[in-house]
């Protein structure tokens, strides 16, 4: 029999051949299917400018700080519309070449946001661009690193039609007759970041509800009688959905994103262009970077939240408005449209 | 203590998923009680210890010589009592002539007893540690080998926290610098792989050079390999921090951030150590393996499966290579370092102490349960993760199996170390070799708790991840490895460092690292409470920048406290005359 404590070649080989073992049933057979998926009928193959874009993401170590996983819990309901599945990512993970893996999307730590869905939440180029070349300039307590080796500055008589220039205020950037060029490679990332969008999946798996918010709505409901208004939270959506453009103090970003403090659309008495503005996007103003669409990210109660909340703060102060201006305003829109 | 545990972790399964007072959830105060707890109960059960012990033998002193001496007054004879006690009269009349300690012969030490002149012997701030005074007969070869593969960890720890340092600092002051180089991204698998592929592994292979031979009672098989292996290693560890920093990237998974043929050399290193300490087993000249060597040929043997599977590519897309991830990184930690490091106590230990390993049969338990639990427990990293239901709930319930090797483990370690709390005071490596098993328990149980799905609603994804790794891969690994230079660099090479320094080192380590633990601890827990509360992300970031900031304090005192370990190993291992003579006494052993 084996006698370990005397016979090393009978220790050695049992441990090793045991840890083979195991290993094949935990970790070999398991990756071997976990490879048999197939994409969601939706899903867009990387374009290769995207795909570019995901090798500067992972040579710049962007997975130390980013996830990118819905887990199946209400947390992370704030990520995505539905958890992550294994299909999300048949056209990302894929082998880079010769010398380098498939890319640990996935990630171990959300020091900075989840960007499962980011292509969604943050659609505009500008933000991203400004964003990258110095994050605190958009989002004050912000501390990712800056990544200005992915731009240049360049003399304003050099730059052509074909530049793309970066809108970065003076305290971030002040060379006198430069400006700030976003490189291909920037360009590049920001393009793999807009392509980070969950695609549709109908009969999609729900997420594990916490007890909490049962318990509130029983709350609600029972003992301080009927509801006031059982909208959401302005500020709380206001500051994950609007913010990074328009700050938290509403001042906006000259040069890029349009102060709402004292916006004459924001406090106008007749909400309908603000209203279409969210829904449809804007970009009627040259001096200011392009509003993106948010008819499908938000539903009206959530639109009717975020607008009173502008309209009552900093130092506005415009009447509230309902849910059904919203709604007849979504219907004008989707009527108009061909 | 296992009641305790037991009790936590029933409350932690009965606890129903709930947003509401995390904070008071049973699981989370049951874990942070637990480390201050076990901590807590360390230091007393070493303060009564040694109290009691003393007292004990002071006691059974008194009483017997009091005996003895009733005893021997009623066995006297009338004229040897008249004897006495003239002779105590002429003694208390006795008067010094002021020349006694005079001579006029050179003193001279013949026999060589003497080995140190102090001038003034009594030391008021710290209490005097024994001496090392046994001179080792190693070969010259094996003690130069040892003694460059210890110099090299050194130099990666130093070079590794530096950088560990700097990230930290980043935190609190993001635009320290906007080189691409040294960019967060870029630079925090610098850190871990320097410290994992060049600290811990080098020294780690150093120590067990020593532990393979002098079990084996024999000459080590090839030192032309082990020279090998050391260069390829150091060489993997310089190239592939290279890459990192220039932005050659594998794929950004957690330790395995080098491109393969960077691995490569480093695999290669391992499977010549194998080969080399294997051989020198196989023709050892005692019967039995010493079970030191069944967990360093193990961790070698593992780790270099590990390595091969987690590069092999035909697994690796989609989700695979997610799975793979998860058991490599874990993997990495267990079946290396923890293995390898296991295997070092075994030998170090006992021999500090100067008697046997308390348990022959837990210590081989724990080795087999090691290899079962350790190994099917890597997805625990991706709960709630795309990942099949079916394998997060073997890693929770293997989590939970790990309970088993860790308490063999630290019962086998703090057995063998009762009895002798008191050379605690006494001596410079057991309070490493003590913080290293308390943090092997206290570390290892709270990463089980970790595993839980309700504990990953708070922590996971938070900074708490950051203080278990450095619990454990800093609480555990490095200052058992600490433990073990201190005890055998002075004996191969005769020389100590100042006890000052040593204690400089110890305390500013340990306070360091509570001083990380903690504030990243609190501060994980209240990220992971605003991120369930729903509050707007950004918010988590700010609330965490007071905790990073003493994150950065705690890893400044780390980081001195390399400096001064590099100054202590400096002057252990530094050449003069008096070392070479001691060196030319050796004579080679077998």
């Amino acid at each position: 029999m084996f006698n370990f404590h005397k016979d090393h070649r009978a220790l050695v080989r049992t441990a090793i051949l045991g840890f083979v073992l195991l290993s094949t049933g935990i970790a070999i057979i398991p990756a071997s299917q976990m490879q048999d998926v197939q994409p969601l009928p939706d899903q867009k193959p990387l374009s290769a400018a995207e795909r570019r874009g995901l090798e500067t993401y992972i040579s710049e170590g962007c997975v130390a700080c980013h996830t990118q996983q819905v887990r199946g819990i209400e947390m992370d309901k704030m990520w995505g519309d539905r958890p992550s599945i294994p299909s999300d990512y048949f056209y990302s993970k894929q082998r880079m070449g010769i010398l380098r893996q498939s890319p640990s999307l996935l990630g171990s730590e959300r020091t900075g946001p989840d960007l499962t869905n980011i292509g969604k939440r943050q659609p505009g180029i500008d933000w991203h661009l400004i964003h990258l070349y110095n994050p605190r300039a958009v989002v004050g307590a912000s501390v990712m690193p800056s990544y200005p080796w992915l731009f240049e500055a360049k003399d304003e008589t050099l730059i052509s039609e074909d530049d793309v220039v970066v809108a970065v205020g003076k305290e971030h950037f002040n060379q006198v007759g430069k400006k700030v060029v976003a490189t291909e490679k920037a360009l590049d990332l920001v393009a793999y970041l807009q392509s980070l969008q969950q695609a549709e999946m109908p009969s999609a798996s729900s997420f594990i509800p916490m007890k909490k918010k049962e318990d509130d709505a029983k709350k609600s409901t029972g003992s301080e009688g009927p509801p006031i208004d059982d909208l959401p939270d302005g500020e709380n959506l206001y500051m994950n959905t609007c913010a990074a453009c328009h700050q938290a103090t509403g001042k906006g970003l000259p040069g890029a994103f349009p102060p709402l403090a004292g916006s004459s659309i924001v406090n106008d008495e007749d909400p309908e262009t603000l209203i279409r503005i969210i829904l449809q996007g804007y970009d009627a103003r040259p001096d200011y970077g392009l509003m993106p669409s948010f008819a499908a990210q938000l539903n009206d109660k959530e639109i009717t939240a975020i607008i009173n909340h502008e309209r009552s703060s900093w130092g506005n102060n415009a009447k509230p408005i309902s849910v059904e201006e919203v709604t007849a305003i979504r219907e004008l829109v989707m009527s108009e449209q061909p | 203590m296992a009641f305790a545990v037991l009790l936590t972790v029933n409350n932690a399964l009965a606890q129903e998923v709930t947003s509401e007072n995390w904070i008071t959830s049973p699981g989370i105060i049951g874990t942070i009680i637990l480390i201050t707890l076990v901590l807590v109960v360390a230091i007393i059960i070493v303060l009564a210890q040694l109290n009691g012990y003393l007292r004990r033998v002071q006691k059974k002193d008194d009483d017997s010589s009091k005996l003895a001496f009733k005893k021997e007054l009623l066995e006297m004879e009338g004229s040897e009592i008249d004897d006495l006690l003239s002779k105590r009269k002429a003694a208390l009349e006795y008067k010094l002539k002021g020349a006694e300690l005079g001579g006029d012969q050179t003193a001279s030490d013949d026999q060589g007893l003497i080995k140190r002149a102090e001038n003034e012997p009594d030391n008021p701030l710290f209490d005097e540690k024994k001496k090392t005074d046994l001179n080792l007969q190693t070969p010259e070869e094996l003690t130069k080998l040892i003694v460059w593969y210890l110099g090299a960890a050194v130099f990666w720890l130093v070079f590794g926290t530096t950088i560990g340092q700097y990230l930290g600092m980043k935190f609190v002051w993001p635009e320290l610098d906007s080189v691409s180089w040294l960019s967060f991204g870029r630079l925090r698998p610098v850190h871990t792989n320097t410290v994992f592929w060049g600290w811990g592994s080098l020294a780690m292979i150093g120590l067990g050079h020593f532990v393979i031979t002098r079990t084996s009672n024999i000459k080590l098989h090839s030192y032309k390999r082990s020279w090998l292996a050391f260069g390829l290693i150091n060489l993997s560890v310089l190239l592939g921090n290279i890459c990192l920093m220039s932005g050659i990237n594998n794929g950004g998974g957690e330790y395995r951030e080098y491109i393969w043929p960077v691995m490569l050399l480093f695999a290669l290193g391992l499977i010549l150590t194998f080969r080399n300490f294997y051989r020198t087993v196989a023709s050892r000249k005692i019967s039995e393996i010493y079970i030191s060597n069944w967990f360093i040929l193990a961790a070698l043997g593992w780790t270099i499966i590990l390595s091969i599977i987690g590069y092999m590519p035909w697994f690796q897309n989609g989700l695979g290579e997610t799975v793979i991830q998860g058991y490599y990184m874990h993997q990495g930690v267990g079946m290396w370092f923890m293995t390898f490091t296991l295997g070092l106590t075994y030998y170090y230990l006992p021999s500090t102490l100067n008697k046997p390993i308390y348990s022959y049969s837990l210590g081989v338990l724990a080795f087999w349960t090691q290899m079962l639990f350790y190994t099917l427990i890597g997805t625990h990293h991706f709960v709630f993760s795309p990942l099949p239901w079916w394998l997060q709930t073997v890693a929770i319930v293997f989590s939970m199996g790990m309970f088993i090797p860790v308490i063999a483990g630290s019962t086998n370690f703090l057995m063998t170390m009762r009895g002798s709390w008191s050379h605690i005071s006494k001596s410079y490596v057991l309070p490493f070799f003590l913080v290293g098993v308390v943090f092997y328990f206290v570390g290892s149980s709270q990463g089980s708790f970790q595993a839980f799905r309700f504990t990953n609603y708070v922590w996971h994804f938070t900074d708490f991840n950051v203080a278990h790794s450095h619990m454990t891969m800093y609480g555990i690994i490095t200052f058992i490895l600490w433990a073990c230079i201190y005890t055998i660099v002075p004996k191969l090479r005769g020389k100590e460092p100042p006890q000052i320094l040593v204690g400089a080192h110890f305390w500013m380590a340990f306070i360091g690292l509570f001083a990380y633990m903690i504030s990243m601890m609190a501060g994980g827990t209240l990220k992971g409470i605003s991120w369930l509360d729903g509050h707007p992300f950004i918010q988590s970031v700010i609330l965490m920048k007071k905790y990073w900031i003493w994150r950065a304090v705690g890893g400044s005192l780390m980081f001195l406290s390399h400096l001064v370990f590099a100054y202590n190993f400096y002057l252990m291992v530094r050449k003069s005359s008096e070392t070479v003579s001691v060196h030319q006494l050796k004579t080679v052993n077998a």
